[in-house]
């Protein structure tokens, strides 16, 4: 019972991170229908960024996390200024190879600045683990519970809430209406790239105090991320936090009780079964085209 | 010219798609050798009667009989190779390949060569191939186009695209071909065409089911004409019986209106 | 049934039609020439180990451009089968003795069974959820091939393979395996050609233009596409057997997500749907990470960089792309 407790929390804390990169790729699938495999190395500059102002330059850890964010977030806007926009005929292959190209690129870039070697950073709070039934819970992870739930929270009143959250989604359900009705489309889709590389760059920041952070660390990320966002269903924002902890938990069980080898395998086990069994995830509707 | 073989029977055939009734209860014979038009107000179901005739989807209740067999949960390549071909509304042709090539591709059905009968080419498949290319040559010229043959097909005017997409159905060898708005989109000469070579078509024996908006054409060319209204068969019979019948001029003259307006709301 | 034929215009096309296939003979000839004076001509072991991966790039992205670039399904997980033959033929011949010649159709014949039993439920889906399924296929294979060390030697890798023998014939030095290689690559172009000019791959073309309209004329879209990507893994399973034979030694990072993108990265670049533009893309792919070593640390912010700038400025491939940006500038100068 305690054991299973304890993969319990570690899958929780996993769960979260991989439903805040999985809410960035929804996001921007929604608003361009691309899947963006850069994702994951814009989760890596978040991580690196946090740890070098925070731990390199010892700044306070809420300014260095906002500035990570914003950082990241700008990276994401130019990326999709310089690369994504010029883009005349946006065919599936041509947008993948782009963005595989660009998770290339800021590999590289990641070595360039960090070099070669892992780092990490002391938690956002020096308390104790807590103590629940005999199984030991990080603050960390308590921390990012916190965080993600915030960040959720705040989501979701900005898509139903505020006006430009509306347009948002107006732009997802048919860009050529809401360009009709007078709504930017085009700068939509650079909030929309700007707030979901924000988002990656949260969850790289949150990670950072228990994992070893390098340059190579988002590729694996990001396509979990991914497989997360397709369980929930792709473009639904409560699938992809759903399809984030379930793949966590289920992943972290795996570990438990199967074997550690096969804990990345989960994510892309549970991918096929999606898409075989139930294409539109866990809480999508969206018809896809299956002929 | 028709004689008294039924080719096709349709049979108290249902289909829904969520709380709409599309079809309700739908009979009606084809038959050999005949020319058949149906028509209809916009959303009386002739499409969606063309789908499950041609397999696209499944009939929700009873049966479609062609050439005497049932061909219920039959799948769309299946019929084709039975003996029903078809057109599309909004032409769909292979784009990227030429006019020849499509025509070729029709015929899948008669040729029968496979992936490694492809890649030994043994004298018999290249004796198929040039059987096929003969064919389509004269398929080609049925319809006028053989000065076309090398041209991609996503290049030809939408004139001509519409009679490759003919020649590509009968390429297949059917019994029954089913035109869904084949003058749609041509002008009143190349119209005029049309219904010369669907006449010569069925002359050929083929039978054909018509959507056709053109009363014109359909009146003229079709044997019998089945009238479709708000899922349901309001009329069928010889086109002067129908033209004159008082529910297919309510059904059409109570909707004439109607269009009417809608066609200027989606023009603006 | 249609209307009467005309001989002469018949024979017109006919004789085209042998002119065709003449003119490709001759493309062949000129081909084999090239590598076997390549073959001799070059000493060097680094080029002739260059020239070597060249040839088995050009089958991984020739079984890749069937799939992708003729039938219109994208696979990113191309690399697994690559990596079944090559485990294959190594676990075969290495663990089991087993000589390389009875290896070889076990190597394709698995990757040809495996590629059934994936392709029946994955190729139902399509656009961006095909890409996932087999993205998803891909990762597992290479999964199963790091952490089922008992059998593949785990991350680390498998050594030991023996070089290819058939009796007494033994394919060891280079200038040999470079002429294996590229009598493959011939084999396969032919065998590509064949078949794309044939009803199945005018029906394979008919599912890329439309897949609704191809099984309206007939074709059966799910048994054809099925096929074709059976075909396709057996060809990368080919080149996956020739590799561990040529390395001795095979590893799982060879064949893991950023390989398959590799693959997928050279049909596009070369051109979809494109023989002669897979040999091409496949060069260049293999060619430029060599050229960008004089980077040092910029390689990889350099490689990433040309790979997005080719996509965004000529989506259609190099090949196509110049010859569409000549077209314009002959059009601009026209006016």
């Amino acid at each position: 019972m305690q054991e299973i407790l304890q993969y319990f929390f570690s899958g929780v804390t996993n769960g979260a991170i991989y439903a805040v990169i999985a809410v960035g790729f929804s996001m921007l699938y929604n608003s361009t229908e691309l899947i963006n495999f850069a994702h994951g190395e814009f989760v890596m500059l978040g991580a690196l960024c946090m740890i070098s102002l925070s731990a390199g330059f010892e700044m306070h850890l809420v300014p260095a996390f906002l500035i990570t964010m914003a950082a990241v977030g700008a990276a994401g806007m130019l990326f999709e200024r310089l690369a994504i926009r010029p883009v005349r005929h946006p065919q599936h292959v041509v947008l993948i190879i782009i963005t595989v190209g660009a998770s290339i690129f800021l590999r590289g870039i990641g070595m360039l600045i960090w070099g070669k070697d892992s780092y990490t950073m002391p938690p956002f709070s020096a308390h104790s683990p807590v103590d629940v039934a005999g199984a030991k819970l990080l603050a960390q992870s308590v921390w990012i519970l916190v965080i993600v739930m915030t960040l959720t929270a705040g989501l979701h009143l900005f898509y139903r809430r505020s006006l430009t959250g509306k347009a948002m989604t107006a732009c997802a359900v048919n860009k050529k209406a809401a360009w009709i009705v007078g709504i930017p489309t085009k700068w939509m889709v650079l909030l929309a790239f700007g707030l979901a590389t924000a988002m990656g760059a949260v969850a790289g920041a949150s990670i950072a105090p228990i994992t070893m952070s390098s340059y190579g660390m988002g590729t694996i990320l990001g396509l979990k991320g991914f497989c997360a966002a397709m369980l929930g269903g792709l473009g639904s924002l409560w699938g992809a936090i759903l399809g984030g902890f379930l793949l966590g938990i289920l992943e972290a069980m795996g570990v438990g009780f199967v074997s550690s080898g096969l804990k990345d395998a989960t994510a892309f086990v549970l991918l096929l079964a999606v898409l075989y069994v139930r294409p539109q995830g866990i809480v999508g509707s969206r018809k896809v085209q299956r002929f | 010219m028709t004689d008294n073989r039924i080719l096709l029977e349709i049979k108290n055939v249902d289909k829904a798609f969520g709380g709409i009734r599309a079809l309700r209860d739908i009979s009606f014979c084809l038959q050999d050798r005949s020319i058949t038009g149906l028509i209809g107000p916009n959303g009386a179901g002739k499409t969606t009667l063309f789908n499950l005739i041609t397999g696209i989807f499944p009939a929700d209740n009873g049966e479609i009989r062609f050439n005497g067999r049932s061909v219920n949960g039959f799948r769309v390549h299946e019929l084709v190779g039975l003996g029903i071909a078809r057109t599309f509304q909004n032409v769909e042709l292979f784009e990227s390949m030429t006019a020849l090539e499509n025509i070729m591709v029709g015929m899948h059905t008669r040729t029968g060569c496979g992936m490694i009968g492809s890649i030994l080419r043994l004298p018999n498949i290249i004796n198929e191939e040039r059987r096929a290319r003969t064919k389509a040559i004269d398929l080609l010229k049925f319809v006028g186009l053989e000065k076309y043959a090398h041209q991609k097909s996503g290049d030809l005017p939408f004139g001509w695209q519409r009679l490759l997409e003919l020649a590509r159905a009968l390429a297949a060898e059917p019994e029954l071909l089913l035109l869904d708005e084949p003058a749609a989109g041509l002008n009143m000469s190349e119209t005029r065409e049309l219904g010369g070579l669907i006449r010569q078509i069925r002359d050929q024996g083929v039978s054909i089911l018509l959507v056709e908006h053109d009363m014109n054409l359909t009146m003229s060319i079709s044997d019998k004409i089945v009238v479709l209204d708000q899922g349901s068969k309001i009329a069928e019979g010889p086109p002067r019986a129908v033209q004159s019948d008082e529910a297919v001029m309510a059904a059409y003259l109570g909707k004439a209106k109607k269009q009417e307006q809608h066609a200027s709301h989606t023009k603006s | 049934m249609c209307a009467p034929r005309e001989l002469s215009v018949l024979e017109k096309f006919n004789g085209s039609d042998s002119m065709d296939s003449r003119y490709r003979k001759i493309v062949y000839i000129v081909f084999a020439v090239a590598v076997v004076c390549i073959g001799l001509a070059v000493k060097n072991a680094y080029y002739l180990q260059m020239l070597i991966f060249i040839g088995l790039n050009t089958l991984l992205a020739l079984s890749l451009n069937m799939l992708m670039g003729y039938a219109g399904q994208i696979s990113l997980g191309h690399a697994a089968f690559y990596g079944i033959g090559a485990y294959m033929t190594a676990v075969l011949t290495a663990s089991y003795h087993v000589p390389p010649l009875l290896a070889l159709p076990a190597a394709i014949g698995a990757a040809m069974v495996v590629a059934w039993i994936v392709g029946v439920p994955t190729l139902r889906l399509t656009g961006y959820y095909l890409g996932m399924g087999t993205l998803g296929f891909g990762m597992i294979v290479h999964i199963v091939l790091r952490e089922w060390s008992s059998v593949t030697g785990g991350a680390s890798g498998f050594v030991g393979i023996p070089p290819l023998a058939a009796g007494p014939l033994v394919i060891d030095s280079e200038q040999h395996y470079f002429f294996l290689v590229w009598a493959m690559v011939l084999l396969c172009i032919i065998m590509c050609t064949r078949i794309i000019d044939s009803r199945v791959g005018r029906a394979l073309r008919a599912i890329h233009d439309g897949e609704m309209a191809a099984a309206a004329v007939g074709v059966n879209t799910k048994k054809l596409k099925l096929q074709v990507f059976i075909l396709s893994a057996g060809m990368a399973a080919l080149a996956g057997f020739l590799y561990a034979h040529l390395i001795y030694f095979v590893s799982p990072g060879t064949f893991g997500f950023l390989a398959s993108i590799r693959i997928v990265t050279m049909v596009v670049i070369g051109g979809m749907a494109s023989i002669w533009g897979s040999l091409f893309g496949a060069s260049l792919l293999t060619l430029l990470p060599e050229w960008l070593h004089a980077f040092s640390e910029f390689e990889m912010v350099v490689y990433g960089l040309i790979l997005m700038t080719v996509m965004i400025f000529l989506p259609r491939g190099l090949t196509r792309g110049v010859l569409d940006l000549f077209e314009r500038w002959r059009k601009t100068n026209d006016r």
